[in-house]
């Protein structure tokens, strides 16, 4: 039974995770699993992407606030986007959206990264 | 003259994979019952939460059966919902609701669950009989009363 999945997409400037199906405490260690991989990957700018999931719990809440100190430690940042009102309410109930910035849609949240320049023949 | 209480009860192990299935029955039953689907969100992640801190953290050995019961009672008025554990138990009075201000500072983890119970459901209490049994008793009233308006 595949109730959740994680699927990684890398581009130049950051990392979208995109979570699928349900977030609970028996799925969390998967979201955990991928996101200290991103950080052995010294990938530290991550976009979560909300759309597909369907449910969370504490459990699930708890990944994201067990990383988010070590990421801004090493000048990355969690945001997120696209979550549905229904978690977009668990998440305002435990006071995560004053920790966290929360978008309605996928591009407004990877235009918040820093660009990386590339090397410019500019004079 | 109290009408008489349907009951649906689920025997399952005390395992997170199980959570979804539990959400599963709760869910169904608080739907059928007439719950809107907000409270019925409200209902399932209530349960989870109670659900996962009994995986969690009620049973550290070997020697009990490693079973929880999650009971609903419906009512006319509301849906109570009794999850029941023969594990170690715990001191209800030791848990305090997060002090947000302190746990938004230290960006504190886990311990979120019985807080969103309480902010989820009309009721939350606790019978703790630590290796006996434990059992923490939650309701919703079919008209929250936490919601409720008078409409004049």
């Amino acid at each position: 039974m595949e109730n959740f999945k994680v699927v990684r997409q890398d581009s130049v400037d950051l990392t979208t995770l995109k979570i699928i199906g349900f977030l609970d405490a028996h799925t969390a260690p998967a979201l955990e699993e991928a996101i200290q991989k991103l950080i052995d990957d010294q990938k530290v700018n991550i976009l979560v992407d909300f759309k597909d999931l369907s449910y969370i719990s504490s459990a699930g809440l708890g990944v994201f606030m067990g990383f988010i100190e070590e990421v801004r430690s090493r000048n990355g940042d969690i945001k997120m986007c696209s979550m549905s009102p229904k978690i977009y309410r668990v998440f305002d109930l435990l006071g995560f959206p004053t920790i966290y910035q929360i978008f309605d849609k996928q591009d407004e949240a990877a235009a918040m990264f820093p660009r990386k320049e590339p090397a410019s023949s500019d004079e | 003259m109290p009408k008489a209480k349907i009951e649906y009860k689920l025997r399952i192990p005390s395992q997170t994979e199980n959570l979804e299935l539990i959400r599963f029955f709760v869910g169904k039953v608080a739907e059928k019952v007439g719950f809107v689907e907000d409270d019925v969100g409200k209902i399932e992640l209530a349960v989870d939460e109670a659900c996962t801190n009994v995986m969690k953290h009620a049973y550290t050995d070997t020697a009990h059966d490693k079973t929880l019961d999650v009971a609903i009672f419906i009512d006319y008025q509301k849906l109570t919902l009794v999850v029941t554990d023969h594990g170690k138990g715990f001191n209800p009075d030791s848990i305090r609701p997060p002090d947000m201000k302190e746990y938004l500072a230290e960006l504190r983890v886990g311990g979120l669950g019985i807080f969103l119970m309480r902010t989820l459901m009309d009721e939350v209490d606790y019978d703790i009989k630590p290796g006996v049994r434990n059992q923490v008793r939650m309701v919703k009233y079919l008209i929250s009363r936490k919601n409720s308006r008078v409409i004049s």
